[in-house]
Order: C-alpha cells, then structure tokens, then sequence
C-alpha cells in the first residue's frame, strides 16, 4: 500500500473542506472495498479523509412512511435491527447476505452506495424500494444515482448523510452469490410500492438497472407465475470467468422468480 | 508521516506511531509480537487475522490502525484466564476442531462473535457464521461440531 495523508474529521464541514485542499483525496467509511483496492496498489489518494468519528451519520430512525438509516450504519446493525426487520423485511434479509459477518460488522450503506459496485447488494434495495439518499447539499432520488460502472450522481467531495426508504407493502431480495467473494452473479430486488412494481438487478450488468417488462407484468399480477416467460436480455451483460452473460440472464429470471416468491 | 495512536490490545493500553497506511495485522504481528493473528490471503477473503474490535469481529487485515483510536482490540492471545482456555478453545480442543490449525485463531475469534450475537444457533447458521474463514484442510464439520457443543455448554 502506498501511504497517505489520513484525516479524521469531527463534522462534516472540516471533511468538506479536507477534501477540498486535497490534491486526490478520497473519503473512507467502512473501508472494506477502499482498503482492500489500497493493499492491491489499485489507487494512490494523496489523502484519505475518515467519515467514522462525524457526529449524527450512523443510526436507524423509522418515521412515518419511510425508515432513515444513517450513511455510516453497518451492514450488521442493518441487519439485526428491529425497526428495519419490522419496516422493510427484504431490506434486513438483502443487509444479512452482505459479504461476510466480519464485513458487514464494518462495511457502510453510504460506503456501498458511493462505490456502486457493479455486484453489490445496497443498490438493489435503494433502487428498487425507490429511496432518496440525502447528501450534505442535496436529496437524490435512486433513479438519478446510479449512472453507470463505479459510478454515481455524486459530485467531487460530496457526502453522502442518510437514506431514506419508502415503507413497501411488500418486498423480496434473492441473490446467488459468487460462492468465493460472496458478491452477486445475480442479485433481484423486487418491492410492490401500493400498486406500483419495481424490480432492479445487480450484478448483472456494468451497473443496477430496472427491468421495466418484469415491473409492469408484477403491477398486474404480483406472482413468479406473470414473469416466468419474460425473456431477459442478455445485451452489455458481464460476461467473464464466474459466469456468462445467457447464464447471468438465465440467472435474472430465477432469482427475481424467487425474490416475487419470498415477498412479505 | 508518523501517526500516534492509543488503543487497548487485550486489555492493556498501548500507544504506537504508525504510517497512515499500517494495518492492524501488521501492528499486531510486528509490533506487538502477537503472531496468533495469522494473515493466509491478501484479499481479505480467509479470516485467518480476525480480532475483535469494540466487541466485533473484524478482519485485521481490512483495517488501519488510525482508525482505531480509542478502540478495545482482542486477539486470540488475549481470551484465555491464564493457563483456562476460554470455552470456545476448549469445545476446538474437545471436539478437534482443527488440522493443521492455521485457520484456527481466526475461527475461533469468529466463533465467538458468532454465539455472542446468537447463542444457539442452528448448524446451518453456524456455517453461514463462518462464511468469512476458510479451512484449507476442509475440516469445517469438526469445527462446526465444537461450536455448537460449546453452545451447548458442553
């Protein structure tokens, strides 16, 4: 690992402005994707500015119509919270299947979300339950974050606080992980938002994506049965040595098959 | 550029200078001389350095030491009452939850994160439990065995 000047902020202004003076900063949350690509000499920031020790960043509050949890919550606190389990059940079940259980006790929601890994699990659930990440300057609704391979709305330096999940009238996460990395070949999202249907896909493609015939087939009827003839497009697929892209698409219908199946 | 960092490893409070970029394993096993915490991967993929950081399990090997200011480090070495091994090692020795036992210290580390955050578990969630440790040797079912006895208090 190259080494670098680490920071360790006490509000989110003085990380503002770290990263601002920094020639190519980067900011760490949990670390688990970001110190990992460190050891393998995959970056060189000039500065790495540590989110852990911002007040009001982590936490789980359920309001009203939408659960919040805080940027830097765990992926186990996720998992094991209560408030979550009771709100969005997919969403703690999607939190439990993360990685690994030393990962999860370190990795973050906004660390996942900001890396937009092409395999990760926390993109499915934001796009598919439509939540809002809230920044340190704005709100960005899930069908605007997600742009593209590592790559999201975020702007240079900005923050990722909080995210804020609509409450689903139903909602299920199947995923068939690399046995190795525990990554998704194939992960389904799939949440019935009171009428509405969206299913979003990892792993399959360069980044998370709605698949739009399956999400009209479930408004009409929510069963396995309305989407097991929907064929899935294997174009711009991840094609490589875990799997090919007709299996991957093969691999899209099964699992939202059984994410419909596992709904509550 | 030098960093100094107070922490608590096994219960007694060290203050080391470190760079930005040393890694827990690495105060750990270099500094510290505590070489139960093994490193088999360079990919955090193995568990063979697991520790527990606040309670948790963690891999040591995925973390830096300048993110542990303040915080309560356990490693293998530090579970044992002196010459009583703690429960867990007992149930590996029992049950010879091990081969080779390179694997071993971070198995156990994880096993016990894994009874303190359930303390029966069923066998299948003993083997996600330890989705994140690998055995060369393959000896999982004896493994698997000694955590549930200890669960059992056996």
């Amino acid at each position: 690992m190259y080494d670098f000047r680490y920071h360790r902020p006490a509000g989110l202004g003085e990380a503002s402005a770290l990263i601002g003076d920094a020639e190519d900063g980067v900011f760490l949350a949990g670390g688990q994707t970001l110190i990992a690509t460190l050891k393998q000499r995959l970056a060189q920031p000039s500065d790495v500015i540590d989110l852990a020790r911002i007040d009001g960043l982590d936490g789980i509050k359920p309001l009203g119509g939408t659960i919040e949890i805080g940027a830097m919550t765990p992926h186990a606190d996720v998992a094991a919270s209560v408030d979550v389990q009771k709100a969005i059940p997919a969403l703690a079940a999607l939190a439990a299947l993360i990685g690994d259980p030393q990962l999860r006790n370190r990795g973050t929601l906004g660390g996942s979300l900001a890396t937009n890994d092409p395999a990760a699990d926390y993109p499915a659930a934001v796009l598919a339950l439509a939540a809002t990440v809230h920044t340190d300057r704005r709100e960005i609704a899930a069908d605007d974050f997600f742009r593209d391979f590592f790559e999201t709305a975020l702007e240079p330096g900005e923050i990722i606080t909080k995210v804020s999940f609509p409450l689903a009238e139903r909602a299920g996460y199947a995923k068939f992980p690399n046995p190795a990395s525990r990554y998704a070949m194939v992960g389904v999202m799939v949440a019935d938002l009171g009428g509405t249907v969206r299913v979003a896909v990892t792993g399959a493609g360069p980044c998370v994506f709605r698949q739009r015939a399956m999400e009209a087939a479930l408004s009409e009827s929510f069963t396995a049965e309305a989407i097991a003839d929907i064929a899935v497009a294997q174009d711009g697929f991840n094609d490589d040595i875990h799997g090919s892209a007709e299996y991957r698409a093969h691999l899209v219908s099964v699992m939202a098959k059984r994410a419909v199946a596992a709904a509550d | 550029m030098g960093h100094e960092v107070s922490l608590r490893v096994n219960g007694e409070a060290i203050t080391e200078t470190v760079e930005a970029r040393t890694l827990l394993v690495d105060l750990l096993r270099e500094t510290l001389g505590l070489t139960g915490t093994h490193v088999g991967c360079d990919t955090s993929q193995c568990g063979a350095c697991v520790v527990h950081v606040d309670g948790r399990a963690v891999k040591s090997c995925a973390l830096l030491v300048v993110q542990l200011e303040g915080c309560d480090v356990v490693t293998i070495e530090g579970i044992a009452e002196g010459d009583v091994l703690h429960p867990m090692q007992a149930a590996f020795q029992e049950h010879h939850g091990l081969q080779c036992g390179f694997c071993t210290p971070g198995m156990v580390m994880s096993a016990i994160d894994l009874l303190n955050n359930n303390p029966h578990p069923s066998e299948q969630q003993i083997r996600e439990g330890l989705s994140g440790n690998l055995c060369r040797c393959t000896g999982y079912h004896n493994i698997v065995k000694a955590i549930a006895a200890c669960a059992e208090g056996a």
